[in-house]
């Protein structure tokens, strides 16, 4: 069954034509060709898949596209500024070294992100307790807890 | 020039496409007119395939094509080689079974790939896909290593009796019994190194298409040395000349082994490519990733250690049962025997060592390397055996450590190796310090007043790295050279752009790389480009893996700037008017040594490609060089690990405390690029010691097939860590460096073990060490 | 996935009346669980009933006695929901224990309880609290609820609508992890409603479970010592690689002590 989809992302207007077990991120990578969101697993432990609809952390393998239906939809392709400049989490990433093969790394920043705006003091405890949603093979997470740490306060030294 | 670029933290220059969404993994490539392929596997561990019915499938909506392993076989595609020929203590070779790339007429574990769905999209594959119907006779299966050759076990292969691949060893076992016969103790273990399923975060993806125009291939593919992936392909499988193949592995989500290999569906996509005439992709979903991966280690062993009454080690015998799997996987059969028993001396004088490996095929998936690969497996046994020794002869670990390590180099040992050197001591004494050992017996109390169990482990390793001596590995058995290459080219206006050999995915070659070429032309690191990972590009590489690339493909960059320097030399003599002898080269400037005239690199460059003015009798125009590589011998990067647990002995969890991680690399080109290697192997050992294990079930099917069953560590798992490092160069490559990608997952595993049987007070406990595992060693302690 | 037919009504009864059209149609709540299922080809509806459009479904209300939730309330909220930590502490931990940030973002306590997956966390808390489930065609007990594997009281094309938890005197839960799942190995809900004592364990057996002996132990008195000797049979319980029926049987009493340990502070 075709059905018609619509929502915001990364600020824009967008909308296709899509079968209705079509998944967001698929809709995301193949429809729009943004990329940058991947595809981990199939059982929503990676969270390489982390968006944000309507402001919150979600995982876009675990939904349909249809469940996007009239959201603001954001991905990694929108977090920069428009002139290219890094939004301070993803600065914080390449400055404490919290990425390596770079493929969990949008999920990581995605949920970073939406979780320093609602915790921006949190401990190195939480920050770890704010990560079971997302998995990473290469850096053993010494270096994201730092980053998403660093992030955090100048996410809240930029407001 | 500013501060040194060897030795600084420079920030990554892959960084900014990897945050910004901008990467570009196999999957990330959509071609005009692609093709989804959808690969029916078997859901049996062993069976015969009766007949396979394609009518259903191939009348589905949007299917192109479905393919078994008749077609195949008509086509007369190959099967999978396996690139270690190992010969058995008999000098027989070992067995090599036909590894079809759809099976033919049996399938020999749960994955085995049967046929392949091709259709417009891949919701329509997937469809059909479940509509070709097999008919299948199941057999029974064996899947412990421990029963293959046991009598009655299921046969897998006409060619491998008793299911044996190899029974091979090393060392001089006469010696080794005269030794036991002599010891004032001796230590012995009986233990798994548990089976292990690499999940490299991005699934193993292929993408292959075809050029009528030109008859050639492009396969797109996640791999960790797409030279050699094209070399296996073309010569051994489908039969094709090289140049008619292009493979490109551009940005790869991580390998830690599993993206070497050549895999079945590499190859399906791409003949299919051409049947087709329309390119075909297929990427793995975590499903398919879990059972047709190539897993890692999985061996059984009984190890002993003999010691005089002082502790002086004088012999280790070590009897193993490796797990290859269904098929040997294409590195499958050197792991369990040439990376495995020649680092069984350790950082240790033991004068005799013996081991004896027997390799078994079994109903489950290939087994090959993952990070360390042989490596951790023998660490697991010397330092388990080592801390296990010190506990029965009352000594403390640290002290039976220092009292055995190595400190005369090179060292020749029992097993083959020849250390070029190393301080342990150092490294031991610095991890100590680090680690506050002497404040641990606080600690403990502190842990004992909560009701917690603590303990204290060591693991000093070893490993063997920048893999290697081509000469020496061809004796062993290799079937290929294992040196790199590389080539610098300097462009008009003095920007180079390198390429080597070497892979990156994850380990951030396009930084480290770039540091080195940046350090030793003198020109700042944005004007240096690192390109990697396109064998059209490239003039050739053997790839990433064995902690291999700045020791071996960093080299043969070195060896190519070497070039450039010289030929940049002879053009800024002519330049300059003056003898080539007398040119010196530093910091971006040629210079007539003593004087004050010099030509910046650039301008040299600039008359490379402008040759206005150039010896044209000498020398031909342009500033572009290669160079290959072949290391004298391997690296051996070695340290010291102490880790503290502390673990809840109601319900057994067990919680790492302090990690403290202090290794010998040699030379450091980036140090905050070491650390993060260091802390990402660290979480694969403690994966290995404490949340990891494949299981499969005795009719072979893979029990953890998923992340809600196969634990990897998530952060509220594992510790912050603290790491340092020692350097003593290494003696035989130009940059002294040694290699550090594997070492946290090597020496992890024993420093975990130590400590929680230190802390639990008993002998020996199974990996991993899971909460239910504790506590039942907790109840059985209890009751005895 | 399968195809399938979607279907986004405006409102309650006319899911309700989709979802009971076909025998092979499921409700999508948040999704988190039949996604899933969905993916992996597990789960293969003709149809589904999004209930995405429906404001009214989801929100928090509480007044002296109880703690109304809406069916399609997500995780986050109720762990976020000031109110809710006011009123029963344990429920608004439980929620923010519920599988990660991102899944608490988009499931839901109708699409939870509807699933009753045996290890989710939800189950034990409605059983201890004694919740009432109100849906499209009336209300459940909490006790007679639950009824199996994935099975409830549930009819085809009933649909919960809200959930209302009394609000007891003292309660808390606890959660032993599966280390790989997140799920729970085993889960105790303990709750003190002032006129007795419920206790509560989801990932043990079939679906969630009182436990009657502890119950009985903790009404007499209220403290960690009442129950941390009590042994729970082994027999009946839930065995996998994770965790045997034994070690299951040991967690529940380590579990319900620190429950009753934290209801206390």
């Amino acid at each position: 069954m075709a059905v018609k989809v619509s929502m915001k992302v990364n600020g824009k207007a967008v909308s296709g034509e899509v079968e209705a077990r079509t998944l967001l991120v698929n809709f995301i990578r193949e429809h729009l060709r943004l990329t940058g969101t991947h595809i981990g697993c199939d059982t929503a432990q990676y969270g390489a898949c982390t968006v944000h609809m309507n402001g919150k952390a979600v995982k876009a393998c675990s939904m349909l596209a249809m469940q996007a239906e009239g959201a603001d939809v954001l991905t990694i392709e929108g977090l920069a500024k428009p002139d290219g400049t890094l939004h301070p989490m993803q600065a914080a990433f390449k400055e404490h070294h919290g990425l390596q093969c770079g493929f969990c790394t949008p999920g990581m920043v995605m949920n970073a992100v939406d979780f320093s705006k609602r915790h921006p003091n949190a401990s190195e405890q939480e920050v770890r307790e704010s990560l079971e949603g997302n998995l990473c093979r290469c850096t053993g997470y010494h270096n994201i807890v730092k980053s998403i740490m660093a992030g955090s306060r100048a996410m809240a030294a930029t407001k | 020039m500013g501060a040194p670029l060897i030795g600084a933290r420079i920030q990554r220059k892959e960084d900014y496409r990897f945050l910004t969404g901008a990467g570009q993994y196999t999957d990330d490539v959509t071609l005009p007119h692609q093709t989804h392929a959808a690969f029916v596997r078997s859901p049996h561990g062993h069976a015969k395939i009766k007949s396979i019915n394609t009518s259903k499938a191939k009348a589905a909506p949007g299917v192109l094509a479905v393919f078994t392993g008749e077609d195949i076989a008509a086509a007369k595609l190959g099967g999978l080689p396996c690139g270690w020929l190992i010969t058995d203590v008999n000098g027989q070779p070992m067995k090599e079974p036909p590894h079809p790339v759809l099976a033919q007429g049996k399938v020999r574990y749960v994955g085995d790939h049967v046929a392949v769905v091709i259709a417009e999209t891949l919701d329509q594959a997937q469809d059909a896909a479940e509509l070709v119907q097999v008919d299948y006779e199941t057999l029974p299966a064996v899947a412990d290593c421990r029963l293959a050759r046991a009598k009655g076990a299921p046969q897998l292969h006409e060619i491998a009796p008793n299911n044996t691949c190899y029974v091979w060893a090393l060392g001089d076992k006469a010696a080794v019994d005269a030794a036991f016969a002599k010891a004032a103790h001796v230590t012995k273990l009986d233990f798994i190194n548990n089976r292990l399923i690499p999940n490299a975060i991005e699934p193993r993806a292929a993408n292959g298409s075809y050029s009528r125009a030109d008859d050639s291939y492009t396969l797109y593919v996640a791999s960790q040395n797409p030279h050699v992936e094209r070399l296996l392909m073309t010569a051994f499988v489908m039969g094709l000349p090289e140049h008619k193949v292009r493979v490109v592995s551009g940005d790869v989500g991580g390998g830690f082994g599993s993206k070497i290999y050549l895999y079945a569906e590499d190859v399906v996509v791409t003949w299919a490519a051409k049947q087709l005439n329309r390119p075909v992709k297929w990427t793995a979903d975590r499903s398919e990733s879990y059972v047709s991966d190539a897993h890692g280690r999985d061996h059984h062993t009984i190890a002993e250690l003999a010691l005089d009454k002082d502790g002086k080690f004088l012999a280790m015998r070590v009897k193993t049962t490796a797990n290859v799997g269904a098929y040997l996987s294409t590195f499958a059969s050197c792991i369990p025997t040439i990376l495995y028993a020649t680092l069984l001396s350790g950082q240790y004088t033991t004068p005799a060592i013996h081991c004896e490996v027997t390799a078994v095929f079994t109903n489950t998936a290939p087994v090959d390397a993952y990070r360390g690969a042989g490596r951790p497996e023998a660490t697991y046994v010397v330092e388990r055996l080592v801390e296990t020794a010190a506990r029965e002869m009352k000594i403390d670990p640290a002290e039976l450590r220092r009292k055995n390590f190595i400190r005369s180099f090179p060292y020749q040992t029992p097993v083959a190796l020849q250390y070029d050197i190393g301080n342990y001591d150092a490294t031991m004494a610095a991890a100590q310090k680090l680690g506050d050992v002497a404040g641990y017996a606080a600690r403990k109390k502190a842990s004992e007043a909560k009701g917690k169990l603590r303990g204290i482990g060591y693991a000093a390793y070893i490993e063997a790295c920048g893999i290697a001596p081509s000469a020496v590995a061809g004796s062993l058995g290799a079937r290929a050279g294992l040196f790199e290459a590389g080539e610098v080219r300097v462009h008009p206006t003095g920007s180079v752009t390198v390429f080597t050999g070497s892979h990156s995915h994850g380990q951030g070659h396009e930084t480290t790389f770039a540091q080195v070429v940046a350090d030793r032309l003198g020109m700042p690191i944005e004007n240096v480009d690192i390109v990697h990972g396109d064998t059209s590009k490239i003039l050739f590489g053997m790839g990433t893996y064995g902690s291999r690339s700045i020791a071996v493909g960093g080299t043969a960059i070195v060896k190519a700037l070497d070039k450039i320097i010289a030929k940049g030399k002879k053009i800024a003599a002519h330049l300059l008017e003056a003898a080539e002898g007398d040119i010196e080269y530093a910091n971006g400037v040629f210079k007539v040594a003593g004087t004050d005239k010099q030509k910046l690199f650039g301008e040299v460059a600039f008359a490379a490609y402008v040759p206005h003015n150039y010896p044209h009798d000498k020398l031909e125009p342009g500033l572009n060089e290669n160079a290959f590589y072949d290391p004298a011998n391997f690296t051996f990067p070695a340290g010291t690990y102490i880790c503290e647990v502390e673990i809840d002995p109601e319900t057994g969890t067990t919680k790492v405390e302090r990690w403290t991680a202090v290794d010998d690399f040699g030379k450091i080109i980036n140090p905050m690029i070491v650390e993060g290697q260091v802390h990402g192997g660290l979480v694969q050992g403690i994966g290995q010691a404490l949340t990891e294990g494949a299981k499969y079930d005795s009719t072979g099917q893979l029990v953890t097939g998923s992340f809600m069953d196969y634990c990897i560590p998530r952060a509220d798992d594992v510790p912050m860590f603290q790491v340092d490092t020692r350097e003593t160069l290494c003696t035989h490559n130009p940059l002294g460096v040694k290699g550090c990608g594997e070492a946290g997952a090597i020496g992890a595993p024993p420093a975990l073990i130590n400590a929680i049987t230190d802390a639990l007070g008993i002998k020996d406990i199974a990996m991993p060490a899971t909460s239910q595992t504790v506590w039942r060693a907790l109840q059985q302690k209890k009751a005895a | 996935m399968h195809a399938f037919n979607y279907h986004r009504p405006a409102n309650v009864n006319d899911a309700a009346a989709l979802a009971a059209k076909s025998a092979d149609a499921k409700i999508l709540a948040g999704g988190q669980s039949l996604v899933q299922a969905m993916k992996l080809r597990l789960a293969a509806p003709t149809d589904i009933v999004d209930l995405g459009m429906i404001k009214d479904l989801a929100g928090i209300k509480v007044d002296a006695k109880s703690v109304i939730i809406g069916a399609m309330t997500r995780h986050a909220e109720v762990a976020g929901s000031a109110e809710v930590k006011k009123a029963i502490p344990g429920l608004a931990a439980l929620a923010g224990m519920i599988g990660d940030r991102q899944v608490r973002n988009m499931g839901t306590l109708g699409g939870a309880l509807a699933n009753s997956d045996p290890a989710a966390d939800y189950p034990a808390a409605v059983l201890a609290l004694n919740a009432t489930i109100t849906t499209t065609k009336g209300t459940h007990a909490a006790d007679k609820f639950f009824k199996g594997l994935y099975e409830t009281a549930l009819k085809p094309g009933e649909i919960i609508t809200s959930v209302s938890f009394p609000i007891p005197k003292r309660a808390a839960y606890t959660k032993f992890k599966n280390p790989a799942s997140r799920f729970a190995i085993v889960g105790v809900f303990v709750a003190d409603m002032g006129n007795g004592v419920r206790v509560a364990v989801t990932g043990a057996g079939p679906c969630a479970l009182r436990l009657a002996e502890m119950e009985k132990a903790l009404g007499a008195k209220f403290a960690p010592e009442s129950v941390a000797n009590l042994k729970v049979k082994a027999d009946g319980l839930n065995s996998d690689l994770h965790a045997s029926a034994e070690y299951r049987a040991h967690l529940i009493t380590v579990m319900a002590k620190r429950a009753v340990e934290a209801a206390m502070k």
